[in-house]
């Protein structure tokens, strides 16, 4: 049937398209979650593209992003892949330690009022040592395989983990520690089956900041002592002048925090979907 | 010597606790004695002590002074045949429907066997939850939330039932409605309740008796058997002498507030 032997249906149909309503350019834009960050960065690049060119601004003070992806060019495959393995490892080895230390820390921290007393201080004194100063006397102390970097990833992951479970595990709500007692069960139940599953949403805040924290720690272990790995590789472009090469080294570490970040959330979407808000589930 | 049995029984029981700013009297004096399969109310404003009277029942808190016995044996510590309903249903967010009523089991045995899955479908039918089973608590309304803790309570099948102001976090209309199914649980199966409220017309609804207490120090001021038969429904509540019952009530309540 044609809309025009129906004058009737045209109408209707007419009207149903003056009256849909159609979005303001800025809620359709919203409404695109991916390509909306893409098309600022797109026009940021095209920015930054033009002012290195019109402005002549040398490569040594801020180089072009296409020279940025000639100096990435320049690196053989293999020589990233050694580079980013280095500092991967480093990151993920000290990130674990983090967790595995943290864990029954953050269980004492919570279930004695006597051990918060006493430890949490001493974290915080711990916490507000810098990192990077103390780096070089940890590289002395512990020489120059990765034991040393390992700890200083450690250190720099370790804090908001800490805080992170310590909190999640005092947010179980009163009423459910009462119920466990009322049915005087093992006192490692109520850890496992009660508080930890109650402080997975902390916890992963915590995972997510630190995951990222773990890649600094690993480049800045690598700014002190290192003959390979990201933050060697900036470093020695740098001191070689090949400041393209250094800024594609930055791109990676970026790429690589991302990714990590990306990799933990997704494992909480995975994992635990009943721990995300409502709306992001 | 009473000729029911008394399931809960309370001898001049002081409970105090040490606050920052000094001892807070929260229970003085209190003398009480629910007898098996009865229903009581025990209503008063906030503070006033309530919950800390459940908590002495359920052994989650010895007294200072006096003495608590649950079936004739002094309480000193949680007892198995006490299950408890909490204000907000308390569910674990990660758990399905059958699991938060498995968990007692889980928790207090380490695993679920067939048959405490049979019993939580028992008591998930009981409480209307049939076919929500497989459901998230974040997936239900807070109505349905709290149907899923008595069942979780009624699980380990208690002789009694402590419910702290259960229905306090429902809108008006399910609160009614819970109510009444919760008359129809008991009336199935018979449990001694002892029912924490603040509010009259749900203590009127559901009690055999009410106990009113007064705030700072809590004491039992009033104990008085409710005016009306059962199975009550709404029109039982509208009656002149069930009126005049709850205004009484209020004027307990209100006398005591204006006398401090």
């Amino acid at each position: 049937m044609s809309a025009k032997a129906d004058p009737d249906l045209k109408a209707v149909t007419g009207s149903l398209t003056r009256k849909a309503p159609s979005l303001p350019l800025t809620e359709r834009l919203i409404a695109m979650p991916v390509v909306l960050p893409l098309l600022t960065f797109a026009v940021i690049l095209v920015l930054w593209e033009s002012a290195t060119r019109v402005f002549a601004i040398p490569s040594f003070i801020l180089p072009a992003p296409t020279r940025i992806i000639e100096g990435f060019s320049a690196v053989p495959p293999a020589r990233w892949g050694a580079h980013v393995w280095a500092t991967l490892r480093v990151a993920l080895i000290g990130y674990l330690v983090a967790i595995v230390v943290s864990l029954p820390i953050a269980v004492g921290l919570a279930k004695s009022r006597l051990m918060s007393r006493a430890f949490y201080p001493l974290l915080v004194v711990i916490q507000s040592v810098p990192v990077v100063a103390v780096a070089p006397i940890i590289i002395v102390v512990l020489g120059t395989d990765d034991a040393p970097r390992v700890v200083i990833t450690f250190m720099i992951a370790f804090f908001p983990l800490v805080v992170s479970m310590t909190t999640g595990l005092m947010a179980t709500p009163p009423e459910l520690i009462e119920l466990s007692r009322s049915l005087r069960a093992p006192q490692y139940r109520e850890i496992t089956q009660i508080r930890l599953p109650y402080a997975i949403p902390y916890i992963f805040s915590g995972l997510k900041i630190s995951v990222t924290l773990a890649v600094i720690g690993a480049v800045v272990a690598e700014f002190v002592a290192a003959d390979v790995g990201i933050g060697f590789f900036i470093q020695f472009s740098t001191s070689m002048f090949r400041l393209p090469q250094a800024w594609a080294g930055l791109v990676v570490l970026v790429a690589m925090s991302l990714l990590l970040f990306q990799a933990v959330s997704l494992a909480q979407r995975v994992f635990f979907p009943w721990s995300l808000p409502k709306e992001r589930r | 010597m009473p000729v029911a049995q008394n399931a809960i029984d309370f001898r001049a029981v002081g409970q105090v606790f040490a606050t920052e700013s000094g001892p807070l009297t929260a229970l003085d004096a209190v003398d009480l004695s629910i007898a098996q399969h009865e229903f009581v109310a025990v209503l008063g404003p906030s503070g006033c002590g309530k919950s800390t009277l459940l908590r002495l029942t359920a052994g989650l808190m010895l007294p200072s002074e006096g003495a608590v016995s649950v079936f004739r044996q002094p309480v000193t510590r949680p007892r198995d045949d006490v299950g408890i309903v909490f204000q907000q249903a308390t569910l674990l967010p990660w758990a399905s429907v059958l699991d938060n009523v498995t968990f007692p089991a889980k928790h207090k045995r380490g695993r679920v066997s067939a048959m405490d899955r049979d019993r939580a479908a028992e008591v998930i039918a009981a409480v209307g939850l049939k076919g929500f089973e497989a459901r998230l608590p974040a997936e239900l309304s807070g109505g349905m939330q709290q149907r899923v803790g008595i069942a979780r309570a009624l699980f380990l099948n208690p002789d009694i039932l402590l419910m702290d102001e259960p229905f306090s976090a429902l809108d008006a209309l399910t609160r009614d409605a819970m109510g009444f199914e919760l008359l129809k649980l008991w009336q199935a199966s018979p449990k001694t309740v002892m029912f924490i409220t603040h509010s009259i017309p749900e203590a009127v609804l559901l009690a055999d008796r009410v106990i009113v207490m007064s705030a700072r120090p809590g004491r039992i001021i009033a104990d008085i058997p409710v005016p009306l038969g059962r199975p009550r429904d709404e029109t039982a509540l509208r009656a002149p002498e069930v009126q005049d019952f709850a205004a009484h009530l209020r004027d307990l309540l209100i006398a005591k507030e204006a006398a401090q």
